[in-house]
């Protein structure tokens, strides 16, 4: 016999996970696609609507309380609804890297940006794909899967070394590009940060499926 | 057993029963730690109340039965045991509570007094620790000459305990002491069992899964086999078994999935 109130219960939640994920790597792009193309209104909604981030998250986290508080899961439905607490966390926190980024644009606001973008929007797009999949492999309990997405994570920190490089080079060059290189390195560090919250999530994964508590960081 | 680390009060080596051809539970190799809670949980006719009932020999009164294996109390072979000294030192709490149609003091003075012990100061001495003891003297100390039957069911309950407590046993099997009860009669059981097991060993059947999961420190799970005969199936801290089961049918079971 299933217990088919508590299934249905957890699936809501999973797909709730799903959106959210969803909805944060869409921010990310956004995020650096309104930086490349100098949209500074596009900034100002993304800001905005990082609320309804928020309101996703805490949606889940309430969602999750119930169940623990009507339904008393224990063993692998315990450590999965300990897992989605936490996983609403990263995911909202990754929301905010979006929203910092947004920030920075309007930061920069009318100036051309210093060089044209080449290695943030490479390391958005692995931050996503990673993100995408790590949600996908907690929905799907597949912990190889998450052990495999952190060699990911790698190319990810080179690019951000590249661009720290490039940065420092224009800031020597000229000190007046001090305020606008950093803006660019703050960018840059929001995805690599991104990229490590979303090894956050594997470990999540990994424990969900097997209890076991790793750190892949 | 890896887990159940300390001393053992309790242990089962291929212990085996049948109810005539019937075997009701398989070979069973259980360490039971001193001075801890042991849950043992399962489904109806699993074979926990079986189990437990070994531990004072109450078995041997159904006619039929049969065992194999070794059980031992403190290393010691309980089947050579004197069963009445066994039946002292391995004391049991039902399901319902069952005073017997006596006062108060003459309930749990009732055993001190089978063991031929006379003397009024002595025995006085004995009702009021074993009440202290189950947390029930301050409820009934000015009125220790009331019948036991008109207690409320959790007094009662209580009282069982104490009578329980007055012949000094070493370890206090439950069979579902709690289950009927209502919510706050059952919190001061188990408040009680986690000050007992100072100085008991305790071992607890419960068909409640919180329940198992709130008092105990470790849970044994029992499950019937398609000729339903009992298996163990997991041993184990109860804080691994209810987070981490090993076994797939455990976690079935705890989850609330039955098949």
């Amino acid at each position: 016999m299933a217990r088919e109130t508590y299934e249905n219960r957890i699936s809501e939640i999973l797909g709730s996970i799903l959106r959210l994920g969803k909805v944060v790597s869409e921010a990310l792009k956004q995020s650096v696609e309104q930086l490349s193309r100098r949209d500074l209104e596009g900034a100002a909604l993304l800001i905005e609507r990082d609320e309804e981030i928020n309101r996703m998250r805490f949606q889940i986290e309430e969602d999750c309380l119930t169940l623990i508080a009507t339904q008393q899961p224990v063993a692998t439905d315990l450590r999965k609804i300990a897992s989605v607490l936490e996983i609403a966390t990263e995911l909202e926190r990754i929301g905010d890297y979006a929203k910092g980024i947004a920030r920075l644009n309007i930061f920069i606001g009318q100036k051309p940006l210093l060089k044209p973008l080449v290695d943030i929007p490479r390391m958005c797009e692995r931050a996503r794909g990673m993100l995408e999949k790590a949600v996908e492999a907690f929905v799907r309990e597949d912990a190889a899967a998450a052990r495999a997405i952190p060699e990911q994570d790698q190319l990810i920190d080179e690019l951000y070394k590249v661009v720290q490089r490039d940065l420092i080079f224009f800031i020597l060059k000229d000190p007046g590009s001090i305020d606008p290189a950093m803006a660019l390195l703050w960018v840059a560090h929001n995805l690599e940060r991104s990229g490590d919250r979303v090894e956050n999530i594997c470990e999540r994964v990994i424990f969900t499926v097997t209890g076991e508590q790793v750190d892949l960081g | 057993m890896e887990e159940t680390t300390g001393a053992c009060r309790l242990r089962t080596i291929g212990y085996k029963l049948w109810y005539g051809d019937f075997c009701a539970l398989h070979e069973t190799t259980l360490d039971i730690p001193s001075n801890r809670i042991t849950a043992i949980i399962g489904p109806s006719g699993c074979g926990k109340s079986t189990f437990i009932r070994t531990f004072n020999r109450m078995n041997e009164l159904i006619p039929g039965v049969r065992v194999a294996g070794e059980v031992l109390l403190d290393g010691q072979d309980i089947f050579r045991l004197d069963v009445v000294e066994l039946r002292r030192l391995v004391g049991m709490v039902f399901q319902k509570p069952n005073p017997f149609p006596k006062t108060i003091f003459d309930n749990v003075a009732y055993g001190p007094r089978a063991h031929g012990l006379r003397d009024r100061n002595r025995l006085a001495e004995i009702v009021e620790k074993s009440l202290r003891s189950a947390a029930l003297w301050d409820e009934v100390k000015d009125d220790l000459s009331k019948s036991g039957l008109a207690l409320s069911g959790g007094q009662q309950q209580r009282l069982c305990i104490a009578r329980t407590l007055a012949v000094e046993p070493e370890v206090i099997l439950m069979d579902e002491p709690a289950s009927a009860l209502d919510p706050i009669a059952t919190l001061k059981i188990e408040e009680l069992l986690q000050t007992l097991k100072k100085d008991y060993t305790i071992v607890i059947v419960t068909h409640n899964m919180q329940q198992a999961a709130r008092v105990s420190d470790f849970t044994a799970f029992f499950m019937t086999d398609e000729n339903r005969s009992g298996h163990l199936i997991e041993y184990g801290p109860t804080s691994r078994v209810f987070t981490n089961p090993r076994e797939k049918t455990t976690e079935d079971y705890i989850s609330g999935r039955f098949s």
